[in-house]
């Protein structure tokens, strides 16, 4: 399930909603835009006190009058320091508001994401969904930080040097901007290519990365094979292709800046051309026309900066709607308003006539009735698609069924508040995940005061105090990410410790399939018969064993549940399913 | 293919910032890098710079032109009240003439600056990968994949990031020179007003840089921090949502975030303190150069085109000498990269080959002649290990995990040297023979199968010579491949991806055995090379191999005991020697550990097949 909108909403709207969710940001932002016109005003001191000292000063009526340049200079410093200061205090307004209001932000999205179900969360690659909490947000800040000031700065200096050009001389103004309103267009165009360009050498970027992680992974292969050759000659195209199209897109970009510089020249001309004949017929002094070609350096540089906002804006847009997007998506999957605690004690489990389907997509589980009773262990197995995964997933929570409903003890379990439900049903999935930090780090995930003796107890109650004292650092061991520095199957002991210590009162286990050697394997059945001691648990079974040894074995098949028994019983039922999975098994051990 | 078993010998991680920035000597190894870095391109360097000094000669012209215009056509024509035609169509040509210089002066540096900076990049990164392809095995093993790559890129990037800026700031060093010796011709009382304003300014900037640099990079781990935090939660998004810590997780994650957030207002405070400073200051400048400049017109000493060029130029100035700061803040990350750089190029232990051309035809005999092997660290790896694997005979690696058996059949393929004894192919020491000999005697498929990012055919074949589509299909078939390559879209022309991410783990096991057996190696390595095979296939594929017409020797490392059953003889190891040899069946009788290990084995082999698919 996609995260975003379907419709797409257009800028000013995701703006504004924008600022409606960081309201933080909208109560400072006034003010700090205000401060920034002041600075955009401070530009024009030199150029309005150069004109007024030549023309007021040095050419007044009746000779040079220096008073009147002194008082002019010491007026232009004092406004000069005013908009210094807040230039000053704009900038830092500008970091404390937006990065305070955008940490929010920040942390308001990771949580949403962690609220929306499994399914919207599956519906997204993991790089997409840090995306979100990261560089999308980090767009908005850079955006506001530079581009979304500088654009707010020079539009208003555009528009002051306007105003004050036209004052000088509304003849010379207008040519200005008759002269650069194509220009804006030209870079206009000039960036679409320029993008276009830089599309190419981030995919470059991608091809080279690639080709060198496949030499360096691969490193063994191109040994054996002494394929060195031919290895570092396709090295050598990808980094020459990435290196072809960064020359293309500097080349482009030195042309579109150069645009900007020929423009700058051409407005000159204009200028004293136009200009020249305007004080020779008495309608411009000298001192207009000097402030003008400083008026034009103020006028021209902007325009070019804004034109490149106008880009970066987009993106900062489009970053905002993602962002928003993900806070648009109601959990479909929702704590209850007014849930109910459940009941202490052992729990039960019943599922009534339930349905499900995944969203477009067929039904995968057909009516299932069923009960599991308080401590008892059940195995459900079943073929790679049957429907035994989504079962465990739907007694669990992580997803709603379509129809039908899920009972736990006696409350249906769309009824149990969240905090209560998380307590008492614990689920560890096939692939326990672990995270990049310590031993003790991961198994306190599970429950935050558990001290460290109280961890040892709980490795030694499973059998596995030798497995801890042989670790390096013992409970501080580094488990690297996604707890690389174990073995497959040490991380699915962790996992089980984890589900040991979090005491539900009701496990549901995902057994894992991949190869685990034979001396953790031992550990981990050893351990698995511990957890699952005293409480009500469901294994998602992998190994014959493990029903054999459980009260009750759910058969799935196809998405029904086919049949519902005793392990001896299922496997006197000849020609069952059950039966047909047994003899595989019988087969397989006597093989060789 | 070897990764991820010697993680314990990473080389100490540097830390740049912290030692680097109370480093004095930073400024002088930044300065020899950039120094390397234009003799590796020294033209493209000349042209930016050329670029640049004639492209701010060009900016400082405008004040000239400025200072021109007022005086030569804006007061004769205020005073006579008529354009003189000559003047204006003077100031134009030049303008037009300075506006094309300056365009292309512009062009010149940019290009040449970014040109330099990307032959720079593409020279190391060349030079780093043949480092990589040069380098054993072992050296991979004890670096992390992440740290090679970001070698490679991040790492080259930092370390030429001053070349973007260098040639504007040569250029900016340039204008400062003509500008003061312009201000000294005009007059000696503006001049003193730019000598003081300059070094003010640079100082600025270089104060401002050095201390941006620290925390700028400190801004950007913490947003790698915050990155890998959001990442590592939504990967374990259902542990979290199964544990319902969704608020501890937010918690955590806010934590960093709001580190980030103090990180960047940080940075924000910086600016705050330096930006209206750098930019007010030349304002100032200005004006009391325009003030200086009046005393002077009024003293005489300056006419009024000098006192304009002069407080225009003053305002012009401010923007390059920001280029200066931009090269001083790159240049700690830079030495930083550098110095990854060169741990790379002057890492050393490269295997050398010998020239001995093995010509034999027909299944080779390999030999371990009293093997040993160390690891750097210290550990032995293998003790004492002698046996022979007789032309056409099929020998089973047996033996619990680290027990030697993976190191074995990369001695025997020479990834790696033994530190004792000697392995012979044909009797002849695997150090004596050359290269291509070697490869093309001998084939490995290794545990974890490694697959290109490029075409079923290009994968197969690796460019060898000889290998035409008929002899591909062949290795497919006995491979047990060429069914589901023959029902790809496109066969032997399927894009398999990067790491052959549209194939099964299985597929791609069969893909690289295929891989070994269409060069017909005389000597075949499985180190448990179809361990996500179905075990039928398995035991189909292995005999199908002993019955071929151009067979091999074949060192098989296994596990499942019917792939054992398969060996002529199986050598089993314990804690890095030989414990016991003989066939399958005596060693099962004979043998307690053996006997034990593989049925332990085919315990939880059996088991996870349990809800696979029935065999047909």
């Amino acid at each position: 399930m996609s995260l975003d909108a379907k419709t797409e909403p257009g800028p000013f709207e995701t703006l504004g909603r924008g600022l409606k969710l960081s309201p933080e940001l909208r109560r400072g932002l006034a003010f700090t835009i205000f401060l920034a016109a002041v600075t955009a005003v401070g530009r024009l001191v030199v150029p309005i006190s150069a004109q007024q000292v030549l023309d007021n000063g040095l050419f007044a009526d009746g000779g040079p009058d220096l008073p009147y340049v002194f008082g002019v200079t010491a007026l232009a410093v004092g406004v000069l320091g005013l908009t210094t200061a807040a230039n000053f205090w704009m900038n830092r307004r500008l970091f404390i508001v937006t990065e305070t209001s955008l940490a929010n932000l920040r942390r308001r999205t990771f949580r949403h994401i962690h609220d929306l179900s499994m399914l919207h969360q599956q519906g997204e690659r993991r790089g997409a969904l840090t995306a979100r909490v990261t560089t999308d947000v980090d767009t908005i800040s850079q955006f506001l930080q530079q581009g979304g000031m500088m654009l707010v700065t020079s539009s208003a200096q555009i528009l002051v040097a306007t105003v004050v050009m036209f004052v000088y001389s509304w003849q010379l103004a207008l040519a200005v901007w008759v002269v650069f309103v194509p220009v804006t267009w030209l870079i206009k165009w000039l960036q679409t290519h320029l993008a276009a360009a830089y599309t190419n050498v981030r995919r470059s970027v991608g091809r080279m990365l690639s080709a060198v992680s496949e030499a360096v992974v691969g490193a063994g292969v191109v040994r054996s094979y002494g394929i060195g050759g031919r290895t570092s000659r396709r090295l050598d195209a990808a980094i020459e292709d990435h290196r072809r199209d960064q020359a293309k897109a500097i080349r482009r970009s030195a042309f579109s800046f150069g645009a900007g510089e020929i423009v700058h020249f051409g407005v000159y001309a204009v200028v004293i051309v136009l200009g020249a004949y305007l004080v020779a017929n008495g309608t411009m002094t000298v001192g207009q026309l000097t402030a003008f070609l400083f008026l034009v350096v103020l006028f021209i540089q902007p325009v070019v900066t804004a034109t490149e906002m106008l880009n970066e804006a987009q993106n900062a847009v489009s970053g905002w709607r993602r962002v928003l997007d993900v806070l648009d998506t109601e959990p479909d999957v929702a704590d209850p308003v007014d849930g109910v605690d459940l009941p202490d004690g052992p729990l039960g489990v019943r599922f009534e006539d339930v349905r499900f389907a995944y969203p477009g997509g067929e039904e995968v589980l057909h009516g299932i009735d069923v009960e599991i009773r308080p401590h008892s262990k059940v195995a459900v197995v079943g073929e790679t698609g049957s429907g035994k995964t989504t079962f465990a997933k739907l007694l669990t929570r992580l997803m709603d069924p379509t129809s039908g409903r899920v009972v736990l003890g006696e409350t249906p379990l769309t009824d149990v508040r969240f905090a209560s439900l998380r307590g008492r049903v614990t689920m560890v999935p096939q692939e326990g995940f672990l995270f990049n930090g310590t031993l003790a780090f991961n198994i306190r995930f599970a429950r935050p005061d558990i001290s460290a003796a109280e961890i040892y107890v709980a490795f030694s109650e499973l059998g596995l105090s030798d497995w801890i004292d042989a670790l390096p650092d013992g409970l501080d061991t580094q488990l690297g990410e996604s707890g690389a520095n174990l073995s497959v199957g040490e991380r699915q002991l962790v996992s089980l410790v984890r589900a040991y210590v979090a005491d539900p009162d009701l496990l549901v286990l995902d057994e894992a399939t991949s190869a685990v050697d034979p001396a953790t394997e031992l550990r981990l059945s050893a351990a698995l018969d511990a957890v699952t001691r005293g409480r009500t648990t469901v294994i998602i079974a992998h190994r014959l064993s493990t029903a054999e040894t459980s009260d009750e074995v759910l058969v799935f098949d196809d998405g029904n549940l086919v049949q519902h028994g005793r392990h001896d019983e299922l496997v006197e039922a000849g020609g069952s399913v059950y039966a047909g999975l047994h003899g595989s098994w019988i087969e397989q051990t006597r093989s060789g | 293919m070897p990764h991820g078993k010697g993680g314990a010998e990473h080389p100490p991680p540097e830390n740049p910032m912290t030692d680097a920035a109370v480093d004095s000597s930073i400024l002088r190894q930044g300065l020899r890098n950039i120094g390397d870095m234009i003799r590796i391109e020294p033209k493209r360097f000349s042209v930016a710079v050329t670029g640049a000094m004639v492209n701010t000669a060009m900016h400082l012209s405008v004040a000239f032109i400025v200072g021109w215009v007022v005086s030569r056509v804006a007061v004769p024509a205020y005073e006579d009240g008529r354009v003189t035609v000559g003047s204006v169509a003077l100031g134009i040509g030049a303008l037009l003439g300075m506006s094309a210089l300056r365009f292309s002066s512009m062009c010149a540096r940019r290009i040449g600056s970014g040109t330099q900076m990307f032959r720079v990049q593409a020279h190391w990164r060349r030079r780093v990968t043949r480092r990589y392809l040069a380098l054993p095995v072992s050296w991979h093993q004890k670096h992390p994949t992440g740290t090679l790559l970001s070698n490679a890129n991040a790492d080259v990037e930092a370390a030429t990031r001053p070349l973007a800026p260098l040639p504007f700031a040569c250029g900016t060093l340039f204008m400062i020179l003509v500008s003061m010796g312009v201000f000294f011709t005009i007059d000696w009382a503006v001049a003193l007003v730019a000598l003081a304003m300059f070094p003010i300014l640079l100082t600025l900037n270089a104060v401002f840089a050095s201390k941006m640099a620290p925390r700028a990079k400190r801004a950007q781990e913490l947003r790698a921090e915050v990155s890998s935090d959001a990442h590592e939660s939504f990967d374990g998004a259902l542990v979290v949502k199964a544990m319902g810590r969704e608020t501890e997780e937010t918690e955590r994650f806010t934590r960093t975030a709001g580190e980030l957030r103090d990180a960047m207002i940080g940075v924000g405070r910086l600016r705050a303190a330096f930006e209206p400073a750098i930019q007010g200051l030349p304002e100032l400048g200005t004006l009391i150069a325009l003030l200086v400049g009046l005393a002077r017109y009024q003293a005489g000493a300056i006419d009024l085109g000098q006192l304009v060029t002069v407080s225009f130029m003053f305002s012009i100035l401010a923007f390059p000498i920001r280029a200066i700061g931009w090269v001083l803040g790159d240049l700690p990350t830079s030495v930083v990269g550098r110095r990854r750089i060169d741990h790379v190029l002057t890492s050393t232990g490269d295997m050398s080959y010998g020239d001995r051309d093995l010509r034999a035809a027909g299944p080779a005999r390999l030999e371990f002649d009293s093997v040993a092997y160390r690891y750097p660290g210290g550990g032995e790896a293998i003790r004492e290990v002698s046996f022979t694997v007789e032309p056409g005979r099929t020998v089973a690696l047996v033996g619990a995990t680290g027990s030697g058996k993976s190191t074995l059949a990369h001695l025997a393929v020479r990834l790696t040297d033994p530190t004792g004894g000697a392995v012979r192919l044909d009797g002849t020491d695997l150090r004596e023979l050359d290269h291509a000999s070697l490869a093309a005697t001998t084939a490995l498929v290794p545990q974890i199968p490694f697959v290109f990012d490029d075409s079923v055919r290009a994968n197969l074949s690796l460019d060898r010579p000889g290998l035409d589509d008929t002899r591909l299909w062949e290795a497919l078939a006995a491979a047990g491949a060429d069914k589901f390559v023959g029902d790809l879209e496109h066969g032997l022309d399927t894009e398999v991806g990067e790491r052959g991410t549209t194939l099964s783990g299985g597929q791609r096991q069969r893909l690289t055995l295929a891989r070994a057996l269409a060069g017909s190696p005389r000597l075949l390595l499985l180190d448990d090379a179809t361990s996500a095979v179905d075990p039928k296939v398995e035991s189909r594929i292995l005999a199908g191999l002993k019955n071929s017409s151009d067979s091999a020797s074949v060192l098989v490392v296994a596990y499942r005991r019917a792939t054992i059953a398969l060996a002529d003889e199986v050598v089993f190891l314990e804690g890095g020697r030989i414990t016991a040899r003989g066939t399958h069946r005596e060693l099962l009788e004979r043998h307690r550990p053996y006997a034990d290990l593989v049925t332990a084995y085919e315990q939880a082999e059996a088991e996870r097949e349990f809800d696979e698919e029935p065999a047909a």
